[in-house]
């Protein structure tokens, strides 16, 4: 019984060698350049100084949980928790009604011309990169020469430096990023809009429905399972709150409230060094994630059976 | 669209239908207008003669005609530019190929139903997915692996997206059975079958694919400033950084033959074109995208 089972194991792998051949390379990939960096990821507890003492051995000594300790105890742990926090659902609130808003407003446009320059040009900033908004922000903002501050200056008011103040700055991130991607995360709405029944309309319609009632009692409610589970994958990566972002647009005066903890663990980690340190922190991050994705992940397949993997 | 709806609409008008279709236009004409402004902006600052008087305000109404391209000419005649524009570019070319090249494979691999050992391959490419252990592990890796002041380590560590993968698997799963049944009825090997039937089949997702990957390796800073840190090597990112932080704008003030060029009109210029490959490559490649979207939304 055994030997039929191998046996018909092996034919199945030779039937299907070319397969595994073409499956080869891409594993090879995978184990170097994503299951390495997690074996190295043990100078978390290791006394980790220099790419030359290498990973293990006796230059680089195991230190146990200090570098944890010494994360979730630093004075700036909490700041970094609340900021990477407060930027996710600062993004979260403003940019799903936004994307929300913009789709209903194209699905029900009747003005072909508006509609179409509206949709093609939303999604277009979402291919600019952070350094192109960056140029964007500061054409429209600086101190100087934006336009922003020009009409201040024209209501005869302070010009104020928008991406060195820091209590304009959270605003700053939250909105930019909600211009930038507003489109691009209406893509999904849009076209859980198209699939509508376009009989429930006529329907309403023959009923006496106006426009409003229709939004409110057709099209709403259609796209309410699409935001549902937008918002359960959205908490799956509650933790990224945006290192391209921040990373371009913060500097040290903002610091305090610009900082999460991927910036925060570049600076530590390969600005001043302190790689053991750095490596604990985002391993502390990376555990965070890990768990809430499984979490939303196992909530959106019980609302949708939709789901990650 | 909805042309069924539009034509039923245009049967009776009630006052709330009215101020319906003027809500939905009015809301649509301001959120043009919050999306344009800021490109119209950079892009009208750009064309600006350094001896323009106007506001910035009024520098966004003026005439085409009075646009001065002494920017352009300031960067196009700028060897430090073109440097980095090229590498930008071959950063890009290298790294989408790469990346289709690995991609494409476990993509189909994954796809293929009856493979043995399918789900532990999955679970082997999903758990470096879901376990993020940070930026300093990969960093060592490629410093370690000496792939530093090389343009490879730019896509090297990112040359699979496990998402984009799954995408792309998704969209594999959909073509029928059937047809690789057919093929390989009429002679194909699993390799013929993925190079004559499937990938046929599947120029929308490898289009949206390799649309991903692209914006991502042009637009990436942050990876060509850990890694390469000779002058000649920087890509478009990092030159625009620069620039925007006004450090080295001396030699494009200098360097410019027309001696016109304000600070500003540079920066934005600069901004300008390192926008313009996508811009140019959006409208060809976006009716592939919705499609290509979609296919991960369907079924994941």
């Amino acid at each position: 019984m055994k030997k039929t089972n191998f046996s018909r194991l092996g034919k199945d792998i030779w039937r299907q060698k070319f397969i595994y051949l073409m499956l080869i390379i891409p594993l090879v990939y995978y184990f170097i350049f994503k299951y390495i960096p997690i074996w190295n990821a043990q100078i978390a507890f290791r006394n980790f100084r220099s790419v030359r003492y290498g990973i293990t051995g006796p230059k680089t000594p195991w230190i146990g949980m200090a570098n944890f300790k010494e994360f979730i105890s630093s004075f700036y742990f909490w700041s970094l928790m609340r900021n990477t926090l407060g930027y996710s659902f600062g993004k979260l609130c403003v940019s799903l009604p936004v994307s929300i808003l913009l789709s209903i407003c194209i699905y029900e446009c009747r003005i072909t011309p508006l509609r179409k320059t509206v949709q093609t040009l939303s999604y277009l900033p979402h291919f600019l990169s952070w350094v192109i908004m960056y140029g964007i922000l500061l054409a429209l903002l600086s101190p100087s020469d934006g336009i922003v501050n020009e009409l201040i200056r024209m209501f005869g008011g302070k010009p104020v430096d928008f991406l060195t103040n820091s209590a304009v700055f959270p605003f700053l991130v939250i909105f930019s990023d909600a211009w930038k991607e507003m489109g691009w995360s209406a893509i999904i709405f849009i076209a859980a809009l198209m699939g509508i029944d376009v009989s429930l309309f006529e329907a309403a319609m023959v009923e006496g429905a106006n426009s409003w009632q229709r939004v409110k009692y057709i099209t709403f409610p259609s796209i309410l399972p699409t935001i549902v589970i937008v918002l359960l994958l959205k908490i799956g990566t509650i933790m990224e709150a945006g290192f391209n972002q921040i990373f371009m647009l913060y500097s040290p005066a903002v610091y305090n409230v610009a900082d999460i903890v991927d910036t925060w663990v570049y600076r530590q980690g390969l600005l001043d060094g302190r790689f053991g340190l750095a490596t604990a922190a985002g391993l502390f991050k990376g555990l965070i994630g890990m768990c809430l994705l499984f979490v939303s992940n196992f909530f959106s397949k019980k609302v949708s059976s939709s789901s990650l993997f | 669209m909805a042309k069924k709806k539009k034509e039923s609409v245009a049967v009776r008008l009630t006052a709330a239908d009215k101020g319906f279709n003027i809500t939905v236009n009015t809301l649509m004409t301001f959120l043009l207008v919050i999306i344009v402004i800021p490109l119209w902006c950079t892009i009208t600052m750009s064309f600006r003669p350094n001896d323009y008087l106007g506001s910035y305000i009024q520098g966004m109404f003026m005439a085409p005609w009075h646009w001065s391209f002494s920017a352009y000419h300031a960067l196009l005649g700028n060897n430090g530019f073109l440097i980095a524009f090229s590498n930008s570019l071959k950063i890009l070319v290298f790294g989408v190929a790469t990346a289709l090249f690995l991609t494409i494979p476990l993509a189909y691999g994954l796809s293929v139903k009856d493979l043995r050992g399918r789900s532990i391959i999955s679970i082997f490419i999903i758990i470096p997915y879901v376990f993020n252990v940070g930026v300093v592990p990969t960093y060592i890796l490629v410093a370690k692996l000496g792939l530093r002041n090389h343009l490879f380590s730019v896509f090297a560590p990112v040359a699979i997206s496990t998402y984009n993968c799954l995408i792309m698997r998704a969209f594999f799963e959909g073509i029928p059975n059937d047809l690789r049944e057919s093929a390989s009825i009429d002679g194909c090997n699993d390799i013929q079958t993925m190079f004559k039937i499937i990938l046929p089949l599947s120029k929308a997702i490898i289009m949206t694919i390799g649309l991903y990957y692209g914006v991502q390796f042009w637009n990436d800073y942050f990876r060509p400033m850990l890694y390469l840190d000779k002058d000649y090597l920087r890509p478009l990112p990092i030159l625009l950084r620069n620039i925007l932080l006004a450090a080295g704008m001396n030699e494009f003030v200098e360097a410019n033959a027309f001696g016109n060029a304000s600070i500003e009109s540079i920066k934005a210029a600069s901004v300008f074109m390192s926008a313009i490959p996508m811009v140019i490559a959006y409208p060809f490649i976006q009716k592939y995208f919705t499609k290509g979207t979609l296919a991960g939304s369907v079924k994941g």
